[in-house]
C-alpha cells in the first residue's frame, strides 16, 4: 500500500497510551455507534488550514465535476457558510476570528461519513450505505428522488441535481473509496492540502491524535473533537483554536445516532399491524353484540356462570 | 353557480370553463416539469428541498383524506349506522385524496418512474419513509375496493358487487390499521430533522400530533365536503324535511366529534411544548406564529364546535370545520415548510408554477368527483340497494 507520505497517521504507537491519559469515563463515552474498528477519518485541524482551496480543485478534478464559477483560488465571502454543490464536494468557507481582529479561520467542508449516516436512515430505498473502509456511498441506479437525505442530512451536505431532468442525482463526497480501496491511496483532497491540515488514517487512531493534541496547554485547542459524537459520531474530526460556534459548526446536534429517533415509532409499526385488527375486530364484534341488545361481554370472573345460561357469545 | 349542471347548459357553465383553463395551464406545466426538470419549475434547493408539493399536495392531501377511514372505521367496525349515508362520499373523497397524492408524489419526486422501487425489493429497512411507501400504497388499493361497490352498481355488474360488498369489514380493518400507521408516521418522517424543524413543532409527539389532527381533518372534510354537495347537488339528494333534518343531525354529530378530537388534539400539542419545556419560544415571533396555529385554527374552531353543537347552529359548524381544514394545512406546511426552514438563510416561496401545478392537480381532483357523483350512486343510494 503506498499511502502519501505526508498526510497518513502512523498511528499504532499512539494506541495504548491514551486510553490511560483520559481516563475511563471519557473513553466510554467516546462514541455509541458499533462501527468497524477498522474504518478510517480524516482529522482537520483548522488552525493550520491557509485558505488556499486547493482541496476543492483536486477534489473536483478526481471526480470529473463540471468547473464552478468562480475559480478555485478566489477568496470565500467572509463568514457566509458555504454548501458543498454539484461541482464541489467541499468548500472551503472563510470565518473572521472572533479574537484576533483582522484573522481569519478557514473551514473545509464536505460530507462527514457518519458512522451511522442519517442519510442512510432517511433513505426508503436503501441507496446509502456505509462501506468497512467507512466511506458512506450512494447508488444512483436505485434513488428515486425523494430528497428525504437532502432535508434530513444534519451536516446540510447532499446536492440534489434539480436541473436535470431525466436523471437526477444525489451528489456528495464519497471518500475517495476507489482511491481508498483499490489503490491504496488517501482522498484526493488530503493529499492536495499543502499545509498538512488534514490526517487521513484509522479514525480510532485520529481520536487519539487529536487528543493528544488537546491536551497540550500551551496549544490552546478549543476541548472539543467536532465529529467524535455528534450525530452519532463522524468519520471526519475537526479540532480547533477557535470555538466551533463562530465557524458555521451546526452545534444543535444530537449526540446520538439520528436512527435512534425514529426507532421507536418504526418498531411500533409491527405491533399495530398485529394488534390494531384483532383489537378492531374485538371492537366490532362488541358493537354488534350491543345493537343486538345482548349482554355486554361477561367479566372473566363471571364467564362459567354465563356459559350455564348459553347467552353471551356466539358471533 | 353551477346549481344546474347537467341537462341543457352542458358545456359551457362557469365551472367548466374556469376548470378547463386551470387544467390547460396545468398540463402546460406538467410538460415543464417532466421535460425540463424539478429545477424548471421549481424554487427548490439544497436547502429548501422540500416544497409545496410535499408540504400541500401530499402531506395537506393524505391528512384531509382521512374521512374515509374515519367514517368506514365509525359505521362499519364501531356499527353506527346513522352516519350510513355518509360512507361513500368519505371514501370517494379518501379514493380521489389518495389518488392525486400519488399524482403530487409523481410530479414531486426526482425520477418518478421509480416510484414502485420500496415496493419492489429496494429496502431501506429502517426508513420512516418506506413504511409510508408501502402503507399508502396498500391503502390507496384497499380504498379503490372500498369505493368499487358503487361504480359496480352503476355498471350494473351484480356479482362482482356483491364479493366486493363482502369485504366492508375485513377493508374497513384494513383501512384503519394501514390509516392510523401512516398518517402518524407522515409526522415520524420529521423526528429525524430536529435541528432543521422548529422546536415548537418538532416534538417527539409529532407522530401523535399528526394522527390525530389527521382525524380532526377528516371530520372537517366530511362536514365541509357535506355542505358544498348539497349545495352543487341538489338534485342528488332528498329534500323532504325529514331528510334535511337527518343530514342537518348528522352536521352537528360529526361536529361533537371533531371538537372532542381537536381537544384532545390541543392537548397534546401543549403537552408537546409543555415536554420539552419550551414555554419561553413562545414570546419569540415564530412563537407567535405557533400561537396563531395553535389558538386560531386549533382552540378557536374547537369551541366554534362545541357551541355550534351546543346551540344546534349548523351554520357554526361549518364555519369550524372550515377553520379546521384552513388549520391543519397551515399546520402540514409548518411541519414542511415553513417552520421546517426557519432557520435557512434564503427562505423558500413556491414558485408560480408550483402553485399552478398543485391548483390543476386539486382541480382534476374535483372534477372527477363531479363526474362520478353525477353518475354512480353515491349521495343517494342505488334503487336496486336500497340501505336497511
Ligand atoms: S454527513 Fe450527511 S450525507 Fe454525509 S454521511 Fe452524514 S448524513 Fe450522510
Ligand atoms: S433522494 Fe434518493 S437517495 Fe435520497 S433519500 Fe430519496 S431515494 Fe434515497
Amino acid at each position: 500500500m503506498t499511502i502519501s507520505r505526508r498526510s497518513l497517521l502512523k498511528g499504532a504507537g499512539l494506541t495504548g497510551g491514551a486510553s490511560l491519559l483520559l481516563g475511563p469515563s471519557r473513553v466510554a463515552s467516546a462514541f455509541t455507534a458499533p462501527a468497524a474498528p477498522d474504518a478510517y477519518g480524516v482529522l482537520v485541524d483548522l488552525s493550520v488550514c491557509e485558505g488556499c482551496h486547493a482541496c476543492e480543485e483536486a477534489c473536483n478534478e478526481q471526480n470529473g465535476l463540471p468547473k464552478p464559477e468562480a475559480p478555485f483560488d478566489a477568496e470565500a465571502p467572509l463568514g457566509v457558510k458555504r454548501r458543498p454543490g454539484g461541482s464541489t464536494f467541499t468548500v472551503v468557507s472563510t470565518y473572521p476570528d472572533p479574537a484576533h481582529r483582522g484573522e481569519v479561520v478557514n473551514v473545509k467542508t464536505q460530507c462527514m461519513h457518519c458512522l451511522e449516516p442519517t442519510c442512510a436512515s432517511a433513505c426508503p430505498v436503501g441507496a446509502f450505505t456505509r462501506t468497512p473502509e467507512g466511506a458512506v456511498v450512494y447508488d444512483e441506479t436505485i434513488c428515486m428522488g425523494c430528497r428525504y437525505c437532502v432535508a434530513a442530512c444534519p451536516f446540510g451536505v447532499p446536492h440534489y441535481e434539480f436541473e436535470s431532468a431525466f436523471s437526477p442525482r444525489v451528489q456528495k463526497c464519497v471518500l475517495c473509496l476507489s482511491r481508498i480501496r483499490e489503490d491504496g491511496l488517501v482522498p484526493a483532497c488530503v493529499d492536495a492540502c499543502p499545509a498538512e491540515a488534514t490526517t487521513f488514517g484509522k479514525r480510532a487512531d485520529l481520536i487519539k491524535l487529536a487528543r493528544r493534541k488537546l491536551l497540550d496547554p500551551d496549544e490552546g485547542y478549543v476541548d472539543h473533537i467536532y465529529g467524535e459524537r455528534e450525530a452519532g459520531g463522524t468519520s471526519w474530526l475537526y479540532i480547533s483554536k477557535v470555538p466551533f460556534e463562530a465557524l458555521g459548526f451546526p452545534m444543535n446536534l444530537e449526540m446520538q445516532p439520528y436512527i435512534n429517533l425514529t426507532k421507536g415509532a418504526v418498531k411500533a409499526v409491527p405491533l399495530v399491524l398485529v394488534l390494531g385488527p384483532a383489537f378492531l375486530m374485538g371492537m366490532n364484534a362488541l358493537a354488534k353484540r350491543i345493537e343486538e341488545g345482548e349482554p355486554a361481554p361477561v367479566p372473566v370472573a363471571a364467564h362459567h356462570d354465563a356459559k350455564n345460561g348459553g347467552s353471551g357469545h356466539g358471533r | 353557480m353551477v346549481a344546474n349542471v347537467g341537462r341543457l347548459r352542458r358545456h359551457l357553465t362557469p365551472f367548466n370553463i374556469i376548470a378547463g383553463l386551470i387544467l390547460a395551464v396545468g398540463l402546460v406545466l406538467t410538460v415543464l416539469r417532466f421535460g425540463f426538470g424539478l429545477g424548471a419549475v421549481t424554487n427548490l434547493d439544497d436547502a429548501n428541498p422540500w416544497g409545496l408539493w410535499i408540504g400541500f399536495d401530499i402531506l395537506c392531501g393524505v391528512a384531509l383524506a382521512a374521512g374515509g377511514f374515519t367514517i368506514a372505521t365509525t359505521v362499519h367496525i364501531f356499527r353506527v349506522k346513522r352516519f350510513e349515508a355518509i360512507v361513500r362520499p368519505a371514501v370517494l373523497t379518501g379514493f380521489l385524496g389518495y389518488l392525486f397524492v400519488t399524482v403530487g408524489l409523481l410530479f414531486d419526486l426526482g425520477r418518478p418512474w421509480r416510484v414502485v422501487n420500496p415496493i419492489i425489493g429496494h429496502v431501506g429497512p429502517s426508513s420512516v419513509m418506506f413504511e409510508v411507501g408501502w402503507c399508502v400504497f396498500l391503502y390507496l388499493l384497499v380504498l379503490f375496493l372500498e369505493f368499487s361497490p358503487a361504480a359496480l352498481e352503476w355498471l350494473g355488474w351484480k356479482r362482482v358487487r356483491g364479493w366486493a360488498v363482502k369485504l366492508t369489514i375485513v377493508l374497513s380493518v384494513a383501512g384503519m390499521v394501514l390509516s392510523t400507521l401512516h398518517q402518524s408516521s407522515l409526522g415520524s418522517l420529521f423526528l429525524l430533522t430536529p435541528g432543521r424543524l422548529h422546536p415548537l413543532w418538532y416534538s417527539p409527539y409529532v407522530p401523535v400530533f399528526f394522527f390525530v389532527s389527521a382525524i380532526a381533518a377528516g371530520l372537517a372534510m366530511v362536514i365541509f365536503e357535506g355542505w358544498l354537495t348539497h349545495r352543487f347537488f341538489p338534485d342528488k339528494i332528498a329534500h323532504d324535511a325529514a331528510s334535511r333534518a337527518h343530514f342537518d343531525s348528522l352536521t352537528l354529530g360529526l361536529g361533537k366529534a371533531a371538537a372532542v378530537v381537536l381537544f384532545a388534539y390541543f392537548g397534546v400539542k401543549v403537552l408537546g411544548v409543555a415536554g420539552d419545556n419550551h414555554w419561553a419560544l413562545l414570546a419569540s415571533p415564530w412563537g407567535m406564529w405557533f400561537l396563531v396555529e395553535l389558538i386560531g385554527f386549533v382552540a378557536l374552531p374547537c369551541a366554534l364546535f362545541t357551541w355550534g353543537y351546543r346551540n344546534q347552529s349548523v351554520k357554526a359548524v361549518r364555519i369550524a370545520a372550515v377553520l379546521t381544514v384552513l388549520g391543519i394545512v397551515l399546520n402540514r406546511l409548518n411541519v414542511s415548510v415553513i417552520a421546517f426552514g426557519w432557520s435557512a438563510a434564503d427562505p423558500y416561496v413556491p414558485s408560480w408554477m408550483e402553485i399552478g401545478t398543485s391548483i390543476a392537480i386539486v382541480t382534476t381532483g374535483v372534477v372527477i368527483f363531479r363526474w362520478i357523483v353525477q353518475r354512480m350512486p353515491i349521495l343517494t343510494p342505488h334503487p336496486d340497494y336500497p340501505r336497511h
